[in-house]
């Protein structure tokens, strides 16, 4: 299970990654644990996968309309279905990413995988106590899940 | 020729810049935020055999490097460019934050490193630091 100092790295993480590249901070609510079977998902999921010293998985996972609109705060115009789906690989990316200034070089991340729409779930790894951080920024609400051994 | 003539000169051939990164947005990110005057975007490249491919044919002289991709590592590429061309410049733009990976991209030829997520000003910044050493 995660201790306090890991949750705090992707708490750090989380904020970090609103207030620079979106540069409007996002609230970040107080992490819980997942209960057993909840795993709800919004219209698109970035997963990384982590392997090395801890193994399973990090996911960043948001509606649309936010994601829209950090395209849009990114002066990035294109808000087409693929370009939703590069932008929250790339927020799952970057804050599994900065986790290694904490965690070291031995905290090993994939490219990420995008899941969008209904019907398909990441695969959390067995014995893994997955840790939700929600995260509001304008009216929109997401999740960053961590789900490591 | 004269300091200023020789100014000219170098205004007159920018430097030819290649972004890769496997990231769409942020290929086109970096391409809309870096403003500086010296600098002309001569290609983009979206994994690491596609960056191979793209240096052979653009001939940079600046590059801005991710280092998570697929096919071939950011770290793999820096090091292959700079077998090629040992004078290139290049940028390591990564979420990577740990001090082992910026040192390992530095022992391979790299000459800067900026940490995802960035603002446009701190890839300016880096940029502008990066050919103040050309």
């Amino acid at each position: 299970m995660l201790d306090e100092q890991a949750i705090r790295t992707f708490l750090h993480g989380t904020t970090r990654y609103f207030e620079v590249a979106a540069q409007q901070p996002a609230s970040v609510g107080s992490p819980y644990l997942m209960a057993p079977g909840e795993l709800e998902l919004h219209e698109y999921t970035g997963v990384i996968a982590v392997s090395g010293r801890r193994d399973g998985i990090v996911y960043f996972t948001a509606p649309r309309g936010m994601l829209t609109v950090l395209l849009m705060r990114m002066n990035e115009s294109d808000v087409s279905h693929e370009n939703i789906c590069d932008i929250v690989g790339e927020v799952a990316n970057t804050i599994a990413g900065n986790a290694r200034r904490d965690f070291g070089n031995q905290f090993m991340i994939s490219v990420p995988t995008v899941l969008a729409g209904a019907g398909k779930k990441p695969q959390l790894p067995a014995g893994s106590h997955p840790i939700v951080i929600p995260i509001n920024w304008r009216s929109h609400s997401a999740r960053l899940v961590v789900a490591l051994r | 020729m004269s300091g200023i003539a020789r100014q000219e000169c170098v205004f007159a051939q920018p430097f030819r810049l290649l972004i890769v990164d496997d990231s769409n947005v942020m290929r086109r990110r970096i391409e809309r935020s870096q403003n500086l005057p010296q600098l002309e975007v001569v290609g983009t490249a979206r994994d690491g055999r596609e960056a191979i491919e793209r240096f052979v044919e653009t001939d940079p002289d600046v590059v801005t490097m991710d280092i998570t991709m697929p096919h071939m590592n950011g770290i793999e590429c820096v090091e292959e460019m700079v077998r090629m061309k040992p004078g290139v410049l290049i940028l390591i733009v990564s979420a990577l934050a740990d001090k082992a990976t910026a040192v390992e991209a530095m022992e391979k030829g790299a000459n800067g490193f900026l940490n995802k997520p960035f603002s446009d000003r701190q890839l300016n910044e880096a940029l502008e630091e990066l050919l103040g050493g050309a």
